[in-house]
């Protein structure tokens, strides 16, 4: 630990806690050591996002924010699993216990294993951010088997685990995350119904009118509703659930339980040290406790009587927070939040924001209904400004309202403008008049200032750039059109956010189900590709991307339409700034030969040559032929192409190896060659540059190339995968290593295979490596978890087999005007024509 | 209004490899020529105005090229590019009897 950096200890690990330590770090990157108490067994995720797991729309990675690597790029000590017990305020020590597995994070007993050695952190500084639990109302036989509560995703993976097994589920709570739990439950294919306590749906945001219109909509999806309906006793058959017993009597049957009926403040830690604690943990404007050095943040604070179970709130509190704890600004303050919701179902359309009824005198209201397409809009203004909203059927005004909404700004004089739209079809809102510090994107917590910065800094000219560079846009969704807005304002069009997301533009999928669809239709061509699946449009951009692909996929069943090609691979050379081309003949492993030399002479004397160069694949590049020479070029060569223009398995380079250096333990030269005679040409997402090395000494930079073979004594070879040394320098990883160079060939192999297969257009194999991470790929490829090992051998054999040189085309053109340079034309002809 | 066009017989539209492109030179001026998939025809200027890459290399649908050398796009009805500023200059072409024939009009010659 540093001296005179003050040590900060943060409990809770969700979203208030990983935020307010983000915000700290964003105003004064050294001044804390930091350490984090979580009790869940995994990095940050946005917790709003989880119904979205629970119906499989998102994987649980896709809601993670801040994964492990986070906290350690960030020097912040990180105890996973652990929850704090303890705060000893006399001595400054934070105790915490590490949970049993399985142990619910915010049960109230910390389950910890019995041996367990308690873990022991000193402060200066805290911030309790313990969040809160589900609130379980009493009901008799509710503890055991098939009950849950939906909270983490410890709960998200048990309830879909346990709908697996069912037939009937009943969920408690007709609020915001009932009714997403129980759409989430719907998709598991199982019979759904909804008990409301209150006469209506969603009573914290919506007036009895708007909940009525929601249950219809729901009912008319399938989900059951009942309202009025106080839940008594949980029937079972042993242990099995069976039956739901109401206060009124009735019974309804079904074999799982979601409570879902609210959430209370954590505050057991808080309390017994002797904290002020109300309903929550009191915090004054500054986000202190009732002692200075203790803080609060997030659902666990009550803070001027009002406890917050949103988002919103958390973003607003952490900001002040951060800059009194840090003393960017000792009299920041935080004076409440506004609160606003969006209900994340599908097929269902709901936004509400602040006020549900009209309250006071001279309160206007403006309503719209549309019952027969479940429309119900509502507008409450209260002085020229909106004091409430509910869009339920449509939203897309949404953005705009709720950004009106949060900022206070004056309504426009046609309200209705609010509801529909502007009739103009102008803005009824210009992002440019939000102030740089007004946040766009209220699920991830982002401002107009950093979508900006995104924008104009970092180049991004896509909602889903943006996404990626901010997370903003990436939550609900109901600020993209906000994006949109600042893109254009900003950068001035907003490119296809289709490429993206999608394998390539214009064809709406993503690879695997691209892949899918592909094999389904017998999709042989690019062209046949935009027939069936983009609406016969042709796009220029996806044409290689496609045919890369089908490629692949298809091997040598793949109709090669030449169109679909880049020049480069129409003429298998590579194109040069001055539109002529460079010609590298393949040198298997560097090994060349006086003849070889000699042709090579030859040929550059002979059509002149401008440059001869060695390239750093330890080949010779001929740069400046003519489109029109190229054929006579290759015959005088006599050699096989280097395809060092595709993107495909370019080249092996080696050092000399075991047979002359001194210090080779392998045999370097032997193994690079058959590697280079056994993948030559295969396509890939990206181009394959690879290398092999006699020693670790690594003189041909083996572990910096996309694939790479290093000898180590005992005659075996490390394998490596993902190394660059371009515009980014990066170490492979070690995928395995092997005994003999046929089985280095076989791990060679199914990791191109696999990468061509999952790659990205464009990937290069670091990024690829990055992305999946090496031991997913290790347990895949070598531990074979998968079962896939069989087929990526046979699929790379396939491909293999698949070889021919292209450069025999020189002899045989694909067609006739494969290699024909301009063309003169005369104008012969005048003619009168009306223009 | 009736304008005076020259007009050049490129000769057999097999000449161009559908869904590419082939350069001409018409006195001197290098013209890009595309045969799109669905059997239209384009021209425009040969190089890109961006660094000169030449176009007829470039790939070609839905009505737009992507030049070869650093991905610049244009519109072969209008001749707008993506970036802001860059156009290229366009010309008519057409198909008639299996023959290409490129229309320039008297101004551009």
């Amino acid at each position: 630990m540093t001296k005179n950096k003050s040590r900060l200890v943060v409990i809770g690990n969700g979203m208030a806690g990983a935020r307010v330590v983000e915000e700290i770090l964003k105003r004064a990157r050294d001044r804390f050591d930091i350490t984090m108490f979580g009790a869940e067994p995994c990095g940050n995720y946005n917790r709003a996002l989880l119904s979205n797991v629970l119906n499989g729309s998102r994987s649980a990675a896709e809601i993670l924010m801040n994964p492990t690597a986070w906290y350690r790029d960030n020097g912040i000590t990180l105890h996973l699993g652990v929850k704090a017990t303890q705060i000893r305020r006399q001595d400054k020590l934070i105790f915490g216990v590490p949970l049993s597995k399985g142990a619910a994070a915010y049960a109230v007993e910390a389950a910890a294993p019995p041996d367990a050695p308690a873990v022991i952190a000193p402060y200066d500084r805290v911030i309790i951010a313990t969040g809160s639990r589900p609130f379980v109302p009493p009901i008799e036989g509710c503890a055991g088997p098939g009950t849950f509560l939906f909270r983490t995703l410890d709960d998200c993976n048990q309830i879909s685990g346990c709908a697996k097994a069912c037939r009937k589920a009943a969920v408690i709570g007709g609020g915001l995350l009932g009714l997403e739990a129980a759409r989430g439950l719907m998709t598991h294919g199982i019979d759904v119904t909804v008990i409301e306590a209150a006469s209506q749906l969603m009573v914290a945001q919506l007036d009895f009118e708007a909940g009525q219109m929601l249950r219809d909509t729901l009912e008319g999806m399938g989900v059951k509703v009942m309202c009025d309906k106080i839940t008594a006793r949980v029937v079972r058959d042993n242990s099995r659930i069976t039956q739901l017993e109401f206060k009124d009597g009735s019974t309804i049957e079904t074999d799982m339980l979601v409570i879902s009926a609210g959430i209370r403040p954590i505050t057991e830690i808080a309390a017994a040290c002797g904290l002020a604690v109300n309903k929550g943990l009191v915090c004054d404007d500054q986000m202190r406790t009732s002692d200075p050095d203790i803080f609060g943040v997030g659902e666990c604070v009550e803070h001027r009587g009002k406890i917050y179970g949103l988002i919103n709130p958390i973003w607003e509190q952490a900001q002040t927070l951060a800059d009194v704890i840090t003393g960017v600004n000792p009299r920041a303050a935080y004076v409440g939040s506004k609160l606003g919701t969006k209900l994340k179902i599908m097929g269902v359309e709901l936004v509400s924001l602040g006020e549900t009824q009209p309250s006071q005198a001279g309160d206007e209201v403006v309503a719209y209904r549309e019952p027969s397409r479940g429309v119900y809009k509502k507008l409450i203004v209260r002085a020229g400004a909106i004091s409430g909203a509910i869009l339920l059927g449509e939203t897309d005004t949404a953005g705009v309202l709720t950004q009106m909404f949060l900022s206070g700004a004056p309504a426009p004089q046609r309200r209705a403008d609010l509801l529909f739209g502007s009739s103009s079809g102008a803005p009824v809102l210009s992002v440019l008049d939000l102030p740089d510090h007004a946040r766009v994107c209220n699920c991830n917590g982002v401002t107009k200032g950093q979508i900006k910065e995104a924008i104009m800094i970092g180049k991004c000219r896509s909602v889903s750039k943006v996404a990626a560079c901010t997370k903003a846009g990436s939550g609900c969704g109901s600020c993209r059109n906000l994006i949109v807005q600042l893109i254009e304002a900003y950068a001035g069009e907003v490119a296809d956010d289709a490429s993206e997301s999608y394998y390539v533009p214009g064809v709406p999928l993503e690879k695997s189900q691209l892949a899918a669809e592909i094999r389904r239709l017998g999709l042989k061509s690019v062209s046949a590709v935009f027939r069936r699946l983009a609406g016969g449009k042709e796009y220029p951009a996806s044409k290689a991307g496609l045919a890369s692909l089908l490629k692949t996929l298809w091997h040598d069943e793949y109709e090669d339409e030449r169109d679909a090609r880049f020049i480069n691979d129409r003429v298998h050379a590579n194109i040069q700034k001055d539109g002529t081309f460079s010609v590298v003949p393949r040198i298997y492993g560097g090994v060349t030969s006086p003849a070889e030399l000699r042709r090579i002479a030859a040929v550059a004397e002979k059509f002149r040559v401008p440059l001869v160069k060695f390239t750093g694949g330890q080949r010779l590049d001929l740069l400046g032929v003519k489109k029109e020479d190229l054929p006579e070029v290759w015959k005088d060569l006599g050699m096989p192409s280097g395809h060092a223009y595709a993107r495909a398995f370019r080249t092996c380079k080696s050092c000399v190896g075991a047979d002359f250096c001194r210090y080779g333990v392998g045999d370097s030269l032997a193994l690079a060659q058959k590697i280079e005679r056994r993948f030559q040409g295969v396509e890939s997402p990206h181009k394959m540059k690879l290398a092999v090395a006699g020693c670790p000494r690594n003189c041909s930079e083996a572990c910096v190339k996309d694939l790479g073979a290093v000898a180590i004594e005992g005659g075996r070879w490390e394998i490596y995968v993902g190394g660059a040394a371009g515009s980014t320098v990066r170490k492979g990883s070690l995928l395995c290593t092997v005994d003999t160079s046929e089985a280095a060939l076989k791990y060679l192999g199914r990791f191109m295979q696999y990468y061509r297969e999952h790659g990205e257009y464009l990937e290069r194999s670091w990024r690829f490596v990055e992305r999946l991470g090496i031991e997913r790929l290790r347990s895949i490829l070598v531990e074979d978890h998968e079962g896939i090992g069989a087929r990526l051998d046979l699929e790379i054999q396939k491909a293999v087999d698949a070889y021919n040189d292209p450069w025999e085309e020189a002899e045989r053109p694909a067609y006739p005007e494969q290699f024909s340079g301009p063309e003169s034309a005369r104008a012969l002809e005048a003619a009168a024509t009306h223009g | 209004m009736v304008e005076l066009m020259n007009v050049i017989r490129l000769g057999n539209i097999e000449k161009i490899q559908r869904g590419q492109g082939r350069c001409f030179v018409v006195n001197g001026a290098e013209i890009a020529v595309f045969r799109q998939r669905d059997g239209r025809f384009f021209a425009i200027q040969n190089r890109c105005p961006h660094r000169q890459g030449p176009l007829a290399e470039g790939l070609v649908g839905d009505g737009k090229v992507i030049c070869p050398l650093h991905a610049h796009k244009f519109d072969l009805v209008t001749g707008a590019g993506a970036e802001p500023s860059e156009y290229v200059k366009v010309y008519a072409a057409r198909e008639q009897d299996g023959e290409i024939l490129l229309m320039l009009s008297a101004e551009n010659n």
